[in-house]
């Protein structure tokens, strides 16, 4: 079929996570792409190899943080200072800078309150973590104590692969159909 | 992967594998729930309606019933409060501040602790709602648009930052929890036979997956919520303290209330951990991942705040003194001689002297000795709040206002309601949810297993003669 390409699905299925990193380390030097790595605990130092790039969610928090913050301080200076100044035991009400300290507070909470919430949600929406969604790990054992390789690769590669899967340590190589994939021309 | 000098004891106790770590953790979920958990939760269920028709009674004829008067204007309503809030911290402090400094022992505990958590802030929270009079207006509270001017919240009152305080502390801890229990459920789901249940967990899990880019993003999550939840939890105690401190009523106008709350927060939050892990270790089988150490560990925390504690009283007593204000001495002298004297010399003992028992290594690693001791600085830790509020009040400037507090059956019964409303959330979520969070306690596997620091010893051993 013209523009379009068919690939093997590979999973290379390991019992540990150090036998895992070495396959990944085999595997690009061999020059093979990674789809993704499915693993029941977070793997340390798996991201340089397999190529995912440091999140940029703290950035996000921070800029919600920000965000948080002006908006209490807006929101106070409105209330107390502008549209109804109120005199509480001869506190300053004419200027927000005066009155400033009893109003650290509240904008701490804020700048917390909207940089937690706004991450999280960010991080939810970005993983695509939503109620009900369907179970991601193609191999429900991942969450246990299984840790899977997940390639796409062209045919006439598969058994080098596999050889490579296996000298690593890999307890099971599992052929899981193709995918086909349209071609970007 | 590094190694952890043999030195430190290890923390999963055994010869653990990641299967048998799941398995035995969620075993309370997957398994039979014993008759033990159904008597505890009748007579949880039960306590918690009775608190509700005080509540319901209290709605219905007016705070009138509680015992709360003109002169002692805030009494068990606000002790509570500030116990439950105090309790939470805990949980704050061992999944964020041990999670910044990295103590591998938090990974035991921390899932149970943010529930606590939890639990304890909504039992503080009735409180806080019901102590305004009137529950069905307290939406007043927040900086709502309104027709009465527009009339709004005084921001420079202490009584406001707490509303603000507490909501963003309740929300961000149940956050936090949630995102840790994600992946969690994942695995529950996974495993699960029955469709039902499946159908449930599925719901829960989000469609959890475990993906690199999603730990990466998972880790990197923890973190900054840790670095958010950190000074968010020591705000909050502050901000609690500030009602009172803020207030002109001597012995509560004291610069030292702020340090002193938080860290008797943190004292007394950590003695209902080891009161729940006690039993929930014993309960569930758990003890190869609670082991003793941790309880260790947990009452040397309680020896450091304990003293704090015991030292900021002290520091009251000689600042009431050396400070020359006549009433500001009175108060103190009459909260140690007065009519709570009582009160106040039962705190004394229960926050100041029993927790530096646990100097002895025999006491601190033994359970028996721990269970009591916990139960015992709960006491103490809701007496300190009892003694600061109403012997403060029952005797301020003018003599005439001078009376005394009774709690009436309603006080009682809310109180013992919230206790009871704290055991039935808790015991669901032992049954429900893992105790223990599972995915994260497998990545110390390695370094702190039992057999595995075992094995890693004997490997080093062979290398060093080899050279």
């Amino acid at each position: 079929m013209a523009g379009v390409i068919t690939k093997k699905v590979i999973h290379g299925v390991y019992d540990d996570e150090v036998p895992l990193l070495e396959a990944c380390k085999k595997l690009k030097a061999a020059g093979i792409k990674i789809k993704d790595v499915f693993s029941p605990f977070p793997i340390h130092g798996i991201d340089p190899i397999i190529g995912v790039p440091r999140t940029r969610l703290a950035i996000c928090a921070f800029i919600y943080g920000l965000t948080g913050c002006g908006l209490a301080t807006l929101m106070m200076w409105y209330m107390m200072i502008s549209d109804w100044p109120t005199d509480v035991g001869g506190k300053p009400t004419w200027a927000y800078f005066y009155n400033v300290p009893a109003f650290i507070p509240i904008t701490f909470e804020s700048t917390v309150l909207c940089a937690g919430h706004g991450m999280a949600i960010t991080y939810l929406l970005r993983c695509m973590l939503v109620p009900g969604a369907r179970a991601k790990n193609p191999d429900p054992r991942t969450t246990n104590d299984k840790f899977l390789i997940l390639l796409e690769l062209p045919e006439e590669k598969t058994t080098e692969v596999e050889n490579l899967l296996r000298t690593a340590g890999a307890i099971e190589v599992n052929h899981k159909g193709t995918v086909t994939e349209k071609l970007p021309y | 992967m590094h190694a952890e000098s043999q030195i430190r004891e290890p923390l999963i106790l055994g010869n653990k594998t990641y299967t048998q770590i799941t398995d035995d953790i969620i075993k309370p979920v997957e398994g039979k729930t014993g008759k033990a958990w159904y008597v505890l939760f009748t007579i949880s269920t039960l306590t918690f309606i009775w608190g509700l028709g005080c509540l319901a009674y209290t709605i219905g004829v007016g705070i009138g019933v509680w015992g709360s008067n003109n002169g002692v204007d805030w009494a068990w309503d606000i002790t509570n409060f500030v116990w439950w809030i105090g309790i939470g911290h805990a949980g704050t402090l061992i999944s964020a501040v041990l999670l910044l400094f990295r103590q591998k022992w938090r990974l035991g505990i921390n899932r149970a602790a943010e529930a606590m958590t939890i639990f304890a802030v909504m039992c503080a929270a009735i409180f806080v709602l019901f102590h305004t009079g009137r529950v069905w207006l307290d939406y007043m509270l927040f900086p709502l648009p309104n027709q009465f001017g527009s009339l709004w919240p005084n921001f420079n009152s202490p009584l406001l930052w707490d509303v603000f305080a507490v909501s963003t502390y309740f929300s961000i801890s149940l956050v936090f929890w949630y995102i840790g229990l994600i992946p969690d459920f994942g695995t529950i789901r996974d495993r699960a036979i029955s469709p039902v249940v499946k159908k449930v967990y599925n719901l829960l899990a989000f469609g959890w997956g475990g993906n690199a880019r999603h730990w990466s993003r998972f880790e990197e999550v923890s973190l900054v919520l840790a670095g958010l939840s950190t000074p968010l939890v020591f705000s909050v105690h502050s901000i609690v303290s500030f009602d009172f401190a803020t207030s002109i009523l001597p012995g509560w106008h004291t610069t030292i209330f702020p340090p002193y709350f938080v860290s008797g927060a943190v004292f007394s939050g950590f003695a209902m951990v080891l009161t729940l892990m006690l039993v929930v270790r014993r309960v569930y089988g758990l003890q190869a991942y609670i082991t003793v150490k941790h309880v260790e560990y947990m009452n040397i925390v309680i020896i450091v705040t304990g003293s704090i504690v015991g030292v900021a009283y002290l520091t009251e007593l000689f600042m009431s003194w050396y400070s020359g204000v006549e009433f500001e001495q009175y108060a103190f002298l009459n909260r140690a001689t007065g009519p709570y004297a009582w009160a106040y010399w039962c705190m004394m003992t229960c926050n100041v002297v029993s927790p530096q028992l646990f100097w002895f290594k025999k006491i601190r690693t033994s359970l028996v000795a721990t269970f009591l001791l916990s139960i015992v600085v709960n006491i103490g830790m809701w007496f300190e709040r009892f003694v600061i509020i109403v012997p403060t009040l029952c005797r301020t400037f003018l003599p005439s206002t001078w009376n005394m507090y009774h709690p009436t059956f309603v006080d009682i019964g809310i109180f013992t309601g919230t206790i009871g409303m704290f055991g039935f959330f808790f015991l669901l979520f032992s049954r429900y949810f893992p105790v223990i969070a599972q995915s994260e306690l497998k990545t110390i596997l390695k370094v702190s297993g039992q057999s595995q620091k075992k094995d890693a010893a004997s490997h080093s051993h062979s290398t060093a003669h080899a050279h």
